[in-house]
């Protein structure tokens, strides 16, 4: 068995547990979901990121039966599903206002969904202490929700979605309402929840780092498009487009030229400024189909670039500068260092050390050196 | 929060002035704080005054005649206050107004068929309102305010106006019944004035935006992902509307009920226009007995009965009211 099987998406020939083609949806003139198709494959934890008005919780409410698509077609475990209505779908949602029904406690909101099922009623007390006391809220059933805390009331939005035990359940900014800390402790409990049942769960949310901490793969999401679809890392390391490489954490953009190329690197120069840099080609990424004379751009993650008052001997791209801004974050620190050839360039750095004194710590206006390896670029077609 | 009622505030601010830690420069903040709350119940005061002035003193000068005996003279009944030969006052008041409204089976009847008349009015007020509330809230953008203000629209014309309006419409030889016989459906007009029915009508058209316009402020609320989250759990539309939506209105219902049912049932207008002589109504009764009879006292006490008749779904209003504010708040 190679680890694979928990990657279904890495293996050509698996089944997709939802699959969507060419779905479209329009409001009017206005196109929210512009022909789009994806295949999500069961258990994973699908993380649909874009900004707002990007057509991600239209798409989520076209899953959920709530939006009609335009055309195109939605299956769900091998059924049909564009059709049909809302009630009738192996499918749940948590609301980003959570909808709780305030005329219900905790117990009763819970239950909603299995009595509209028909389930008996021994059956519906179990399961709804069940999962209570899987989101740690047995205490609490007989409270309403305007009793209850932010974090509580999007705890029992969660067991009331996952009471029913649905193929997929969505979740619509599922953390959005919390505040930081509350909202890094729930990752990690709706990651594990996620685990323990093995349902598929599809989140939407605007919050890049969210999106990377939570999803097995995330689809970006720009004008009613993919702009690409992978797991995190891959986004990370290997974005697709500026915007992208933009969108998740930051990025230093070099527009650069090929001037050269052999097996395992190329040679590209910054031409306002003569300097040239050198980038490996070792991977499947775009730079090998690069031809000499070609336009490219050079992206560099802040945290891959070293920074040092000295020369860095270790790189084989170098750049002097000025730092013209420090950003002290405690655990690491960012600097924007303006370089010789004219671009800023941002760079975060750990902060090691405790701060000695003034004179080892890299401040505003130092003359510092940047370098980078010939594998922390990516290269851009542009 | 103190600073809301005048009366906490104004004690707040007496036992500060005593304290006998307070400095001296606090004393004008004081000063000010106190002129302050004296505006707060001179402000508040107004309408009070206003409705002991208007409200209250007419209801116990009603409260007082209806307890007097009826006299032919001016004014037509008996003084309550006396003063006897020893120059001593006395007061002499009579329970008989009221013990005569209930020997008499004239007025339980008509009170029961007031009540009768209201409450079924009330319900197609209902009926008919609650769909056009809810179509006005899910109704986008400026069309909502046009629906909105055609609700509102009637108020701009007299009320006596538009009921003399359907007397027109619904006479013998009125618009309706010359309609109907020009499409040939009757041959002969159809009695529709001075009926039950055309009570009904004028009470239905005249109350219904009072019944709209409380449940589209509580419809308006109303988050329609709670619909949607039923529709998710599995609720068929119908099963969604009984179990979220209906609950989640019925303030809006209970309100608009009320307002409708309360002036109702002490409607005169509209009974005498439409009704004519065949609907009894108390409205009328209470006006033949004030105008026709000239029996003051009975009068008043007919108006006292019908509150008290009221003033219980009048509570209930204002508790609704009540916790609706409480639930805002929340």
């Amino acid at each position: 068995m190679t680890q694979d099987a928990s990657y279904p998406w890495r293996q050509p020939d698996a089944t997709p547990f939802i699959s969507i083609k060419n779905l479209s949806k329009q409001f009017g003139s206005f196109t929210a979901v512009d022909d789009i198709s994806l295949d999500i494959y069961k258990g994973e934890l699908f993380g649909l990121l874009g900004g707002s008005g990007c057509g991600k919780t239209t798409l989520l409410r076209m899953l959920a039966g709530f939006e009609t698509p335009t055309s195109g077609s939605i299956f769900i475990d091998g059924a049909e599903m564009t059709q049909v209505p809302p009630y009738e779908r192996p499918v749940n949602m948590m609301f980003q206002s959570y909808a709780l029904f305030p005329h219900m406690t905790v117990e009763k909101n819970i239950a909603y969904g299995l009595k509209r099922d028909g389930v008996g009623r021994s059956e519906i007390t179990d399961r709804v202490a069940d999962i209570l006391k899987m989101v740690e809220l047995s205490d609490f059933g007989k409270r309403k929700p305007n009793q209850l805390s932010g974090g509580q009331r999007q705890r029992v939005a969660l067991a009331r979605a996952l009471v029913k035990r649905p193929k997929v359940l969505l979740l619509d900014e599922p953390l959005a309402a919390l505040d930081k800390r509350l909202r890094e402790q729930t990752q990690f409990e709706l990651m594990n929840i996620q685990d323990q049942t093995g349902v598929t769960f599809v989140v939407v949310t605007h919050d890049q780092e969210e999106a990377m901490t939570l999803s097995t793969r995330i689809a970006v999401m720009d004008a009613g498009k993919f702009m690409q679809i992978g797991e995190p890392a891959e986004i990370y390391e290997n974005p697709a487009t500026q915007f992208i490489a933009n969108f998740i954490g930051s990025a230093n953009f070099l527009p650069v030229t090929l001037i050269d190329k052999n097996q395992s690197t190329v040679q590209l120069q910054h031409e306002p400024s003569q300097k040239v840099f050198t980038a490996a080609t070792d991977h499947k990424s775009p730079e090998s189909e690069l031809t000499t004379g070609q336009q490219s751009t050079m992206v560099l993650r802040p945290e891959k670039i070293l920074i040092d008052k000295t020369p860095l001997t270790d790189c084989q791209n170098q750049l002097a500068g000025v730092v013209k801004e420090v950003a002290y974050l405690g655990k690491l620190s960012t600097y924007r260092v303006q370089t010789e050839i004219g671009i800023t360039f941002e760079v975060t750095a750990p902060n090691q050390i405790r701060s000695q004194g003034i004179g080892h710590r890299i401040d505003w206006d130092d003359p510092v050196h940047i370098g980078w390896n010939d594998n922390s670029a990516v290269l851009l077609q542009s | 929060m103190a600073t809301k009622d005048p009366m906490v505030n104004n004690a707040a601010g007496g036992t500060r002035a005593d304290a006998p830690d307070n400095r001296p420069r606090n004393l004008f903040s004081n000063a000010a704080r106190l002129l302050q709350s004296r505006w707060q119940s001179v402000i508040t005061g107004i309408p009070f005054f206003w409705l002991l002035l208007f409200f209250l003193a007419p209801f116990f000068i009603v409260l007082k005649i209806s307890l007097a005996e009826s006299l032919i003279a001016s004014p037509p009944f008996s003084n309550l206050l006396h003063w006897n030969e020893n120059g001593f006052p006395s007061i002499k008041v009579t329970i008989d107004n009221f013990a005569y409204l209930w020997e008499d089976s004239l007025y339980i009847r008509t009170y029961v068929n007031s009540i009768q008349i209201a409450l079924i009015s009330t319900l197609i007020c209902l009926l008919i309102g609650y769909p056009m509330a809810y179509a006005i809230v899910r109704t986008e953008g400026t069309a909502r305010y046009i629906l909105l203000l055609l609700v509102i629209l009637p108020f701009w014309t007299s009320f006596l106006l538009r009921v003399y309006a359907w007397m027109g419409l619904l006479a013998d030889q009125g618009t309706l019944n010359s309609f109907l016989i020009w499409l040939g459906v009757i041959e002969k007009p159809i009695r529709l004035l001075y009926s039950q029915f055309a009570v009904y009508v004028g009470i239905v058209y005249s109350y219904l935006p009072f019944m709209i316009l409380p449940l589209y402020a509580n419809m308006e609320k109303l988050d329609t992902s709670l619909q949607e989250a039923a529709a998710d759990l599995g609720a068929k539309p119908v099963t969604g509307f009984f179990t979220i939506t209906l609950p989640l209105t019925a303030p809006g219902i209970l309100a608009g009920s009320l307002l409708v049912f309360i002036p109702a049932t002490g409607e005169f207008v509209i009974p005498d226009l439409l009704g004519g002589g065949n609907v009894l109504m108390i409205g009328r009764v209470l006006y033949s007995e004030f105008n026709a009879n000239h029996d003051w006292p009975v009068a008043s006490a007919v108006a006292i009965a019908l509150l008290i008749v009221l003033v219980l779904p009048m509570m209930l209003y204002h508790r609704v009211q009540a916790s609706e504010a409480e639930r805002q708040k929340s």
